[in-house]
């Protein structure tokens, strides 16, 4: 038993051995930071797995770039928020604000909420008789997962649909069955729409569903829906358009109707953007923004940086990331389903930037 | 996995030497340092389960205290107003268990006394090898399999028949519309991946049972089947009891599979059609984005009713066993 952990051990050695000589190697070969310190990752994030893709990206393209190594731990919203609160990352990364609460229990002081790209659910559904995408409104799709609204036929759904032959069949609801950032969009957005909603269910990421069936992730919501016809549900768009699933038009606060894509997203933001000013903490949610073109159930996904920055070195690199992500890395964004930020949002955000504090203990 | 599921024989039991090697005398400092360095081992394990479960029971603590009784009773599981009742994971971990345990039981009786008794040793091996390689199966392949092969089947054909070609959709069981995702997906799911437990640790014990047995049987005059009913069954009976117990230990806390087929939902429902909910799933589901502290802390509890539930079936099915075998 002895020798068998003796041999463990020399195995962890070497592992670590070997993993740091190869990055101090790659970090060595693109030396072009002056402040880059010896150790193999210079900043440590974890959260939200939504925008891990754009995320990733990101950072492999900013290493390339700079050489400042950037690790990313794509563990959940919940569990970023935890980990920066912790202090066991340098920074952490949300699809929902952080609540006042959280802030004030987080461990180095006040928490700066940076919008990076931005998300949103499409309705998804199996109908197979119809071709033209299904029109909606906010209120249908409330009184539809609140299980009022039963039958596809229903005289309200036929007053937005006019000229579609409607089937007389029972719906089936599917929602997510694990607490998700795509969830507190969704039931962000039916909050705000419905009355019934806000009292009853409320918005979260894990709610009390009055009716339906539980799906595990994107996939398994995406799944049943597929399978199943007669079924509703809800996705997160980089997901459904890849996955090529049908999708409602959704009716915005002008009474449009309008299909979710990259430029009706970042129509939602620009509609939404007016009311922020340099002041705001951009804790804001953009369901429902203002704006024909704007997409109702839209998102911005947040990176978390505490506002004093305890290592002054890091703190740099950190802000010297973001200051490039905002100028250049956005436009790697169209590409991944993730809607970039409207170019004025952009510069006001870069313009932020200047409120982190470096170096001083809270 | 080469050697299959592990062979819990309750035939081995009482065969430990009765005195301790250490109570001899003037044994040699190595035998000492031996006898040390394996009570270590023998007494890290049950520290380490006690630890666990007092980490898991001050976790759970914070919800059990604000809910109380209801957290067992109640139905009502509202994260936003942090409400949180678990009867119907309760009810579902022990009800799609149970499915699983009655859909695999016959079966893989069935296959352990075709392959101890009647099978040539030249289709035994292939036969035996193909059912214990289920269970190196990873579960989540078994999801994949469940949802995208074993769901339409039930929804169009399974489900049908049951309700409307055995008529037994006015029983309050069968009743309701077939979606797909149920209890019944899970337990059939289920009744798969504990069937080779039951199996490999039924044909092991079944094999171990003497000729003579047999023979004596035969010699009175019993036919086969006779034979095996009434002289080579129940002399293995509790060895096939310890299988069953090892496949049901494996059904309660089974998460990936059951999550992808349950449909996990909130409900207590008599009908098998209806979706459910099982404890390892709502752990599964919930744990990685639960923000608020009550949350995190009743999804211990959950855990922790996991582990009370499955000592309890545990135990109730050793007394079984111990009644059995007297």
């Amino acid at each position: 038993m002895q020798r068998h952990i003796a041999v463990l051990t020399l195995f962890a050695v070497a592992a670590c051995g070997g993993g740091e000589k190869s990055a101090a190697d790659s970090t060595g070969a693109q030396d072009a930071m002056p402040s880059s310190s010896s150790s193999s990752v210079d900043l440590n994030g974890a959260g939200a797995t939504f925008p891990y893709p754009i995320y990733s990206k990101w950072f492999s393209d900013y290493a390339t770039k700079t050489g400042v190594k950037i690790n990313y731990q794509s563990i959940g919203s919940g569990g970023g928020i935890k980990q920066l609160s912790e202090g066991t990352v340098d920074f952490g990364a949300s699809d929902g604000p952080m609540s006042d609460a959280d802030i004030a229990k987080a461990k180095g002081g006040k928490v700066l909420h940076f919008p990076t790209v931005l998300g949103a659910d499409v309705i998804i559904y199996n109908l197979p008789q119809i071709t033209a995408p299904l029109r909606l409104t906010g209120e249908l799709v409330a009184d539809i997962f609140l299980g009022k609204i039963t039958k596809w036929n229903d005289q309200r759904i036929a007053a937005v649909n006019r000229g579609v032959a409607l089937p007389a069949k029972d719906m089936l609801v599917v929602h997510r069955s694990d607490g998700s950032g795509t969830t507190y969009i969704f039931t962000d957005y039916l909050a705000t729409i419905s009355p019934a909603w806000a009292s009853g269910p409320g918005r979260g990421k894990e709610v009390k569903w009055p009716v339906g069936l539980g799906g595990k992730g994107n996939e398994g919501v995406a799944g049943t829906v597929k399978q199943t016809p007669g079924s509703i549900g809800y996705a997160e768009l980089a997901y459904a358009t890849q996955n090529k699933l049908a999708s409602a038009l959704l009716q915005n606060s002008s009474g449009a109707f309008v299909e979710a894509s990259v430029a009706s997203i970042t129509a939602a933001a620009e509609g939404a953007s007016g009311s922020l000013g340099p002041e705001s903490d951009y804790r804001v949610s953009i369901v429902n923004a203002a704006g024909a073109a704007a997409y109702p159930i839209s998102s911005f996904t947040w990176l978390l940086v505490y506002e004093t920055q305890a290592d002054a070195a890091k703190g740099q690199k950190l802000v010297d990331f973001m200051k490039w992500m905002y100028a250049e890395g956005q436009s790697s964004a169209p590409a991944l389903d993730y809607a970039p930020l409207p170019a004025a949002l952009s510069q006001q955000l870069t313009a932020r930037l200047a409120s982190v504090k470096l170096g001083a203990t809270p | 996995m080469t050697a299959g599921p592990p062979v819990v024989a309750g035939a081995a039991e009482g065969a430990l030497p009765s005195a301790p090697i250490a109570s001899i005398r003037g044994a040699s400092l190595g035998d000492r340092i031996y006898r040390i360095a394996t009570l270590a081992c023998a007494t890290a394990v049950p520290i380490l389960l006690l630890l666990i479960a007092f980490e898991i029971g001050s976790a759970a603590w914070p919800a059990l205290d604000k809910a109380g009784l209801s957290f067992l009773t109640s139905s009502d599981w509202d994260p936003v107003r942090e409400n949180f009742g678990a009867a119907p994971m309760i009810y579902g971990t022990i009800v799609s268990s149970l499915i699983a345990l009655v859909l695999a039981t016959p079966l893989a009786l069935g296959v352990a006394v075709f392959l101890s008794e009647f099978a040539s040793p030249r289709i035994r091996q292939p036969i035996a090898f193909l059912v214990d390689l289920l269970a190196a199966i990873p579960s989540v392949v078994y999801g994949l399999w469940g949802v995208f092969v074993l769901m339409p089947i039930l929804r169009e054909d399974l489900m049908p028949f049951l309700a409307d070609t055995l008529k037994l959709g006015n029983t309050p069981f069968f009743s309701g519309p077939a979606y797909g995702p149920s209890m019944l997906a899970a337990g059939i799911i289920l009744a798969i991946m504990i069937l080779p437990y039951i199996s490999a640790v039924s044909r092991e014990v079944l094999m171990a049972v003497p000729r003579s047995q047999r023979e004596a049987a035969l010699a009175l005059g019993a036919t086969r089947w006779e034979t095996i009913r009434d002289a080579v069954v129940p002399y293995a009976r509790s060895g096939i009891l310890g299988g069953i117990i090892l496949g049901l230990a494996r059904a309660l806390g089974e998460t990936m599979a059951v999550t992808m087929l349950i449909g996990n939902r909130h409900e207590i429902s008599a009908s098998l059609f209806a979706p459910g909910y099982t404890l390892a799933s709502v752990i599964a589901n919930e744990f990685a984005e639960a923000t608020g502290e009550l949350h995190t802390s009743a999804l211990m509890a959950c855990g922790a009713v996991l582990f009370a539930v499955t000592l309890t079936m545990n135990a109730m099915a050793r007394w079984l066993v111990y009644k059995v075998s007297k």
